[in-house]
Parts: structure tokens; sequence; C-alpha cells
């Protein structure tokens, strides 16, 4: 298998706060991978550092087996890796049609026209026919304020995905959606990504989403990853339910809110 | 090139400025010139506002436009209009090409106020530069156009004002399609969500960049035609209160349209010139009260008066 995203003894300070602590970590190409951790584990501060927003203290960020340390977020999009944000970021005083055109017209290219119309017949098409793949097209020509959370993080996914990346990091998809439905979310989600082939990783706090999706677990503690594995055994391991997941037999845990 | 309903209009209101031309008075030409004259470069200022960006410095640009044409004319022989109004935008757009580099990395009051500082630099050398007429300016050498010298006053006047009106329209269109090309858009994008606009792949700063140099070069235009109208040009037009008056139009008019500008300097005009007539010296409290009661009433300028009919459609 080929790894697709390698970190070296990757670390991150914020002054006395160790948000990130040797994180080495290896993704292979192809690989669902869902990342669980309390509150404050550091699991943003490692997309971020990994998608050139944060600039790590130390280590190394190898994409495709080359670094990208200190590569712009821009550069690296373009090199094929794109995220979604832990809270959606749209342009809020747009439609949801036209958020998803500008993301179209930026992966057509990197050199916006200065006279030809960005709305162009095409790309409202493309456009509205991503709207239906995301079950958002009742959003059209809403104003992303408007409307609700769901289908927020889905324009937000949909605009990640639209530059064809390899890989994609998704912060919490399921943050802010009601239990009923995550599920729903998801499998719109993972469909999408499936059909693009895409690398993923999705941070999540919901067991039973990470159980019903991932191929492999990595479980951020205090900065740490204290355990990467199949999602039963990393589950299972005591460690993991002590300081993470906490003890759930069968119930629902209740989502982190954040 | 097919024209849209809003370009039409602009054509056909173009040529009905240009018919009115022929029967007004001549002051009145006069200041409807340099009203439009002032809304190219209030265009400028518009076009950074849509980006998310302040300028209080656009008078430099105003200012470059107008001592290039003036300078052209007393020191290179350049008598051409045409010739001159060009090289005025082509000195604005290098030195935008330079400021920008520096510029673009600032955003918000940082912007607004190095944009200022910028303006008020060139002011401080001009007023310094005794070859340059220092604080009274100089003349504007006679021009022609295409070869054809208008005989001076009226014609000369008459002339202008066909050439701006022309000009407005042409920078009309341009700025309308700007405004809904990948850049404009991008621009607007930038302003709500930076973020975003990087992660997308795009770069923020070099968007940012040439919506500025391409406002520089409008509103050199403008610059150009007030010096080619008034005969004269002084460092005044590189001063902070001109760099002012520019934002108080934009505010004005707002950015709901392309044509609000223009609207919204042609009502300043107006404003300013009764009360300096009729209230001497209360002007600068009825300048303080429009802005207040447009800031309280119309938060998106007089063209909302215009678009309230049809609420619902996005221009
Ligand atoms: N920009 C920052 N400045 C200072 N401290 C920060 C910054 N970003 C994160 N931190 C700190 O780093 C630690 C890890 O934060 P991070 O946001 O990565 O956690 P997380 O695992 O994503 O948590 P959550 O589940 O709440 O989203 C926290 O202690 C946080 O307070
Ligand atoms: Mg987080």
């Amino acid at each position: 298998m080929t790894c697709i995203l390698e970190t070296r003894s990757l670390n991150k300070e914020f002054g006395a706060v160790i948000a990130a602590k040797d994180l080495n970590v290896q993704i292979n190409k192809g690989e669902v991978v869902g990342v669980i951790g309390s509150n404050g584990a550091g699991k943003t501060t490692f997309i971020n550092m990994v998608t050139g927003y944060l600039k790590p203290t130390r280590g190394e960020i190898l994409f495709n087996g080359k670094s990208i340390m200190g590569h712009s977020p821009r550069a690296i999009t373009r090199a094929g890796m794109a995220r979604s944000f832990q809270v959606a970021q749209l342009f809020p005083e747009m439609t949801v049609l036209d958020n998803l055109i500008v993301a179209l017209a930026a992966a057509e290219s990197a050199r916006p026209s200065f006279l030809s119309p960005l709305r162009s017949d095409a790309r409202i098409a493309r456009a509205e026919e991503i709207l239906k793949e995301f079950g958002v097209d009742n959003y059209r020509d809403s104003l992303v304020t408007a409307v609700p959370q769901g289908a927020r993080k889905l324009v937000d996914i949909a605009m990640a995905l639209i530059g064809n990346p390899q890989m994609l990091l998704l912060d919490e998809p399921t943050s802010g959606v009601s239990v009923d439905e995550k599920t729903d979310l998801m499998d719109t989600v993972m469909n999408a990504v499936r059909q693009h082939g895409v690398t993923v990783l999705f941070v999540e706090h919901d067991m039973d989403v990470v159980e019903r999706y991932v191929s492999r677990v990595l479980a951020f503690y205090s900065g740490e990853i204290i355990a990467d594995g199949e999602p039963a055994a990393v589950l299972a391991d005591q460690q993991v339910r002590d300081l993470v997941t906490g003890h759930r037999p069968t119930t629902k845990q209740g989502n982190g809110a954040s | 090139m097919r024209l849209d309903k809003t370009e039409i209009s602009l054509g056909l209101i173009a040529l009905a400025c240009v018919l009115f031309g022929f029967v007004s008075p001549g002051w009145l030409i006069f200041l409807l010139t340099i009203a439009l004259a002032k809304a190219l470069v209030v265009q400028g200022v518009v076009m950074q506002m849509r980006s998310g960006l302040v300028s209080f410095g656009q008078g430099l640009f105003y200012c470059i436009g107008g001592y290039t044409v003036g300078m052209g004319g007393q020191f290179f022989g350049i008598h051409d209009a045409i010739a001159a109004l060009s090289l005025g935008m082509f000195v604005a757009i290098v030195v935008a090409m330079l400021l920008g580099l520096l510029l673009t990395r600032y955003r918000e009051i940082f912007f607004a106020m190095l944009s200022l500082a910028f303006s008020m630099i060139l002011f401080g050398i001009l007023v310094k530069s005794q070859e340059l007429g220092s604080t009274d300016g100089f003349n504007v050498h006679d021009w022609t156009l295409f070869g054809w010298a208008p005989e001076a006053g009226a014609g000369s006047q008459h002339t202008v004002f066909t050439m701006t009106v022309v000009s407005g329209l042409i920078v009309a269109v341009l700025i309308h399609r700007y405004t809904k090309a990948g850049i404009g858009v991008i621009c607007e994008a930038v302003r709500e969500n930076e973020v975003r606009v990087e992660y997308l792949g795009l770069s923020p700063r070099w968007l940012l960049y040439g919506n500025y140099v391409a406002a520089a070069a409008v509103s050199a235009l403008g610059g150009g035609l007030t010096a080619l109208a008034t005969g004269h040009v002084d460092p005044e037009m590189a001063y902070w209160t001109t760099s002012g008056e520019f934002v108080f139009i934009a505010l004005l008019g707002g950015l709901g349209h392309v044509a609000a500008p223009f609207i919204a300097a042609i009502v300043f005009s107006f404003v300013r010139t009764y009360a300096i007539e009729f209230v001497p010296h209360t002007w600068q409290m009825i300048l303080g009260f429009t802005l207040l009661a447009v800031i309280i009433f119309l938060p998106k300028g007089l063209w909302s008066l215009v678009s309230r009919e049809k609420t619902g459609e996005r221009a």
C-alpha cells in the first residue's frame, strides 16, 4: 500500500500548551480513518498543521512522499489535499449555488477571469448536479445564513470535494447536527467520497458513526496519539475507554458539544 | 460582444447625456463633467469596498491621473487627450503595482491608513516641488483630440463632457462585467471569508492586488478627465480631504449597482453647489447630516431607493 500522508515527530506548542506531541502518522491511499479524542485533544490542531494553516513547532509532513512543510494552505489544496471545517466556512452573504460556483471556478483556474461571467451555464449546471448529489438542492437560492447547520456542513464538504482532491480531511462533519440526521449526512458524504476515490480522515465524537464508516481509528489524548488501529481494537482499548470514549456499553454517547 | 439589459440602459443614458450636453448651459455641463469624473474615482473606491477594503487614499491615483495629464502637456509635448489620459492610467498602474505589493498585506483600518499615508506622501512631494507650482499647482496645456483642437472655453468644455460621458460608459460596462466575472465575485468572497478562499486554492492577496491595480487605473482616468475639464491641477488632489470625499460619495451611492457612484456624485455636486451658494458656512454641517441620514435610513446607499421595488433580485 502506498502512503499518502505521513507525519514525523510533529509537535505544536501554544505557549505552555502542548497541542501536538511527537505525532507519527502514516495514512495509506484509500483508507477511511476516524479521529477520536475529547475536547482539546489536538484533533483540529493536527488538521490545521497538515493543511498549512498552522506552522508546526517541529517535525515533518509528507504528502505523496514530498515535504509540504511551510507550504501555504492554497498550495496544499492545489497539491490535492482538501479539508472541511468544524464550523462550516462558507460565503455567508452568497447563495448556496454561488458558493459552489465560486468553488468550481477556483478548481478550474488559480487565476480568475477579469471579464467573462463567473455564473456560466456550464458552472450552474455542474453546481446543480452537486447540490442534488448532496441532497441540498432545495437550498439552491437560499443565502447561506438562512440554511440549517446540516446543509451548511454538506455544502462545506461539497466545496472541498469540487477540486477533486486525493485526500479529504473532515473536521467534525456531524457537529451541530441532530443525532437522527447524522447517519444521513455521513451516508451522503461517504457516497460522494467513494465515487471520487478519495482517502478520508474525519474527526468524530460519536463512536457509532465512527464504527460505521472507518477502517482505522486514531485516538488523540492531550496532543498525543494513544491508540491507532482497527476500530474494534481501539475502541476496546482500556486507555481509550478511560480517557476518550468513557465507558459506553450500548447507549449512544452524547455528542461532545463543540 | 452581447450587451445585457443593464449595459443597454447605460448606453441609452449615456447617449441622452451627450445629447443633453448640446442644449444645457455651460455651468451645468461643467458641474456634470466634474461630478462624472469624480464618480470614476469613486468607482475605484467602490471596487475595493466590494473586496472589504476601504481606501482613504484614492486621491493618490486621482492626483497621479491629473498630474500626468498636466505634466505630459507642459513638459513632454503630449497634447492628445486620449494619449494623456492613457498615460495617466499607465503611470497609476505602475505605481499601484508597486504599492500594492505592500498594501495587500494589510486589511481593515491598517489598509485604510496606509493608503492614506501614500497619498499624503505624494501631496508632500508636490507641495515641495517648485517646478510644479508647489501648492498652487499649474495649468494644463491646451489639448487636442485626434489632431483636432477644440476652441477654448465652451467648445473644449463640451468636448471634455462628451469624453467623460463616453469614458464613464466604457468604464461602467467594464466594471459591470468585472463584478460578475471571476475576479469580481471572488473579491467579494474574500471580503466574506478569506480563509475559505485560501482553502479553495486561491490567493486572496493576489486577487486583492489585481483589484487594487484595476481600481487605480479607473481612478486615474477620473483624475485625468478632471484635469482636462478644469484646465488646472494642484496638490489638493492628493490631500486627505479629497480622498475622504470619494469615500463619502461611495457610501452615499452604495455598492448595489455600477450606476450608483455616478448618481451619488451628481447629487453630491448639486447639494454642495447649492449649499455653498445659499448657506455658505453650513456646508460641512449639511454634509455631516446627509451622511448621518444615509447611514441611518439607507445603509446600502442611495441606490437602495431605486432597487427597493425589486427586492430579492440581487444586482
Ligand atoms: N490558536 C491557538 N492558540 C492557543 N491555543 C490553541 C490554539 N488552537 C488550539 N489551542 C489549544 O490546543 C489544544 C488542542 O486544541 P484543538 O482545537 O486542536 O482540540 P480539538 O481536539 O480539536 O478539540 P475539540 O473537540 O474541542 O474541537 C487545546 O488545549 C487548545 O486550547
Ligand atoms: Mg476541534
